[in-house]
């Protein structure tokens, strides 16, 4: 069983369904005892760090990631469930999880791009370069794009944790990955065959 | 780089999916869950559905629609037609959409784009505006004017002004709807949209007109759109997604080739 973890943060449905479509079993849960027992964690979510740190620690969920991370149940990050593993976020200046090192950063303003100026938040489908090696980012055409939807990006301490990285007028990770634990800026779950390929790879990984 | 998006709107009225010129004459041709999975095999980079019945009535076979694509396509959509509170908003998603677009309800309480950037975030929420040109004038300074009832009900509020107030509420993108070109083949309101376009930082969606491949080529470069809405064109088989993709590829603009 996978637990896909409720802390209010968006609307998870579409993880759940993702992975359901793949043939694994899952639930979308707030429950200790539930994400516990679960073989695999989900962390996934959408909206803003402030709030989505003051319910996780509200729910108690804060530890319980930690613990499971440290005790080497797999854990995927997904969009705002990636930017709240790191120390700190820039958005409403929250302290995170710390899981990995390093800090989530606003998207510099004005984001230009040859003369132009970006759009924030970054909304569509980009590349990602892969540049490490792992289990979960396998088998993927480096052709293939994801679906981003974001404002802030990750800026991990460690380069070696960085497994992909995306172009958007600077160059950020949007994959990262430290022991048991496999985390994307972008959503899987609406990217296409490319995004499941990348959850059921994910659901079959034994760290 | 990140991508322009190619998007086809299904209009769909009592379950089915029908596509109106000028709001006219609406006729069915199709089941729009078949629709979508269509479009997703053929590389839409998302999906619109627009409810066109949009009666209280009809709400529950409009969320049906929904939680049956949403279980068979992996690439966002929205939702959009008669969405007028927060709670429409979550049924919608809850139901498996990406975002939903509020329209004429915005226009008449703008304060539903707050709550609902408050409630699911800025990315779920897009305005929806419909346009037409008029004679610049003090209350219109931009010379576009914002209309609801499909074109019928001039709101002496000017489209410029509107999307960027939009933006200040919380919308997330903006898909930017001529009335004058919709249905006409004949290509998109290009002033307009690089007009909108260049004075917002949100994402800006063109529809209205497309036709040929090379409308989408002009959209998406010269008028600054990030992003162009389809329907006859692909509808009626006369092309292909990735027809059009392959076109716009093949003079440089970035579009997602692999799915």
């Amino acid at each position: 069983m996978i637990a896909i973890i409720d802390y209010r943060a968006g609307n998870l449905t579409s993880v759940a369904r993702a992975v359901r479509q793949l043939g694994f079993e899952c639930t979308v849960t707030d429950d200790r005892k539930e994400i516990e027992g679960a073989e695999r964690i989900i962390f996934p979510g959408v909206g803003a760090a402030g709030k989505a740190m003051t319910d996780l620690v509200s729910l108690g969920l804060d530890e319980m990631l930690r613990d499971a991370f440290g005790a080497g149940k797999p854990i995927l990050g997904i969009c705002l469930g990636t930017q709240i593993i790191f120390d700190r976020s820039e958005e409403d200046d929250t302290h995170c999880l710390g899981l990995l090192q390093g800090v989530v950063r606003r998207f510099p303003e004005p984001l230009m791009l040859d003369g132009e100026r970006l759009k924030v938040p970054h909304m569509g489908w980009n590349q990602v370069v892969w540049t490490g090696e792992h289990p979960v980012f396998t088998g993927l055409d480096a052709r293939a794009s994801y679906y981003f939807v974001h404002s802030y990006y990750c800026d991990p301490v460690a380069q070696e944790t960085v497994m992909g990285r995306t172009e958007y007028g600077i160059t950020f990770a949007s994959a990262v990955a430290k022991d048991n634990l496999v985390a994307v800026q972008f959503h899987p779950e609406k990217s296409g065959r490319p995004g499941l390929g990348i959850l059921r790879n994910f659901c079959n990984w034994k760290p | 780089m990140l991508n322009k998006r190619i998007i086809p709107c299904l209009d769909v009225r009592n379950g089915k999916t029908t596509k109106g010129i000028k709001f006219k004459d609406n006729v069915d041709i199709g089941d729009p869950v078949a629709m979508a999975r269509f479009y997703y095999n053929e590389g839409a980079d998302e999906l619109v559905f627009y409810d066109i019945t949009a009666s209280s009535d009809h709400r529950s076979i409009m969320l049906d629609v929904v939680e049956r694509t949403a279980r068979e396509i992996f690439i966002p959509f929205s939702v959009g037609g008669g969405i007028r509170t927060v709670d429409d908003m979550r049924a919608v998603l809850l139901a498996g959409a990406e975002k939903v677009s509020v329209n004429t309800a915005a226009v008449q309480n703008p304060d539903i784009i707050a709550e609902g950037a408050r409630a699911f975030g800025s990315q779920c929420i897009v305005l929806g505006m419909d346009v037409k040109q008029v004679e610049k004038s003090d209350r219109i300074p931009s010379g576009y004017e914002i209309v609801i009832h499909g074109g019928r009900t001039y709101m002496g509020i000017d489209a410029l002004w509107w999307a960027r107030e939009a933006e200040n509420l919380g919308a997330g993108e903006i898909c930017l709807n001529s009335i004058d070109a919709d249905g006409t083949g004949k290509g998109y309101e290009m002033t307009l949209t690089r007009m909108i376009s260049e004075a917002v930082n949100i994402p800006v969606i063109a529809s209205g007109g497309a036709g040929h491949p090379q409308h989408l080529f002009d959209v998406l470069t010269e008028a600054k759109a990030d992003a162009a809405l389809i329907a006859s064109m692909t509808h009626y088989g006369h092309y292909t997604v990735s027809q059009i993709k392959e076109y716009l590829s093949d003079r440089g603009v970035p579009v997602r080739m692999l799915w």
